[in-house]
């Protein structure tokens, strides 16, 4: 093993991590703050049974949050029990994992600002069709 | 951007700041989350700092151009869709990473495929069952896995429409 080589290694991840390290506790604090003042009951109150406006409502909710997934499965599990549609749902899911709102200051300055807003369009996009690619297929097997 | 990580640190800490004036209570529930978020992503932090140091000692630009450059082809997308996959943690963790990959050449749509597969979390999957039930689980995961190349090209694409 070259030790020149894995020095140098060591160094530059190092380094690229202490770059990154302001951005991380940003965004940490960030989704901190936001998880202690929203309240998960009150999502429900966003919804309006609209069969076109609920997924667009439920995807921008899964944006704008952050945070483990299992919270998303919980909030999810409550909002079908509450008679919101499954694209809604299954459009929050999506983007809570595909779409970063809070992390985009961060994800502009390590990958390119173009870069982060093309994608994060796409994937807010991308969450309602693959709500509703997901239920027509639920559909599909179920019958 | 030197600069930019700590003044974006700066600005939070101005929002906690002022959230402190009107309820200092909420500041410090979140100062606790923080603390458990920090305490839970530290094991991670490390695997992404071995990840970073392997990268850097065995891979390097022509190699990774072969396997996930522009014209990585099939093998390229599947290494992105198998990377996202297994990858752990919250998805801030790896921009770091995946900024030394960008610069030693890594296809811009891999990356976009790689951080929507993120979404597809294999050590969730009970869990997700337990709520949606198992067609809505496997549907769910296999249209994700499928969009998330579709997803990638359009990132590309509109990235080429703004440049």
């Amino acid at each position: 093993m070259n030790t020149t080589k894995l020095k140098e290694s060591v160094q530059k991840a190092g380094k690229g991590l202490w770059n990154s390290f302001p951005y991380l506790i940003g965004v940490i604090l960030l989704i901190s703050l936001l998880s202690v003042s929203i309240s998960e009951s009150s999502f429900t109150l966003l919804f309006k049974g609209n069969l076109i406006l609920d997924p667009l409502i439920g995807d921008i909710l899964g944006s704008i949050l952050a945070g483990n997934p299992i919270t998303s499965y919980i909030v999810g599990g409550e909002l079908l029990n509450e008679g919101i549609s499954l694209v809604a749902v299954t459009a929050f899911l999506v983007s809570w994992g595909t779409v970063g709102i809070i992390q985009l200051p961060a994800e502009s300055i390590l990958l390119g600002k173009k870069f982060a807003i093309s994608r994060n369009f796409t994937a807010f996009i991308f969450s309602i069709i693959v709500a509703i690619l997901t239920v027509t297929g639920v559909n599909y097997f179920d019958n | 951007m030197a600069y930019t990580g700590w003044y974006f640190s700066i600005t939070v800490c101005v929002i906690y700041l002022i959230t402190a004036t009107f309820n200092l209570s909420k500041v410090f529930f979140a100062l606790d989350q923080f603390k458990m978020i920090i305490l839970k992503i530290l094991p991670v932090l490390l695997l992404i700092f071995i990840l970073m140091v392997v990268t850097n000692y065995f891979v390097n630009p022509k190699t990774l151009t072969k396997y996930m450059g522009k014209n990585s082809g099939i093998k390229g997308w599947i290494i992105a869709i198998i990377a996202g996959i297994i990858s752990t943690g919250p998805i801030y963790m790896w921009y770091p990473l995946l900024n030394d990959l960008q610069k030693q050449g890594m296809r811009t749509g891999l990356i976009a495929t790689f951080l929507y597969n993120r979404a597809v979390k294999i050590p969730l999957l009970p869990m997700l069952i337990i709520y949606f039930g198992l067609t809505y689980s496997i549907v769910l995961l296999t249209s994700i896995i499928f969009v998330s190349v579709a997803q990638g090209i359009a990132t590309e694409k509109i990235m080429e429409i703004i440049e």
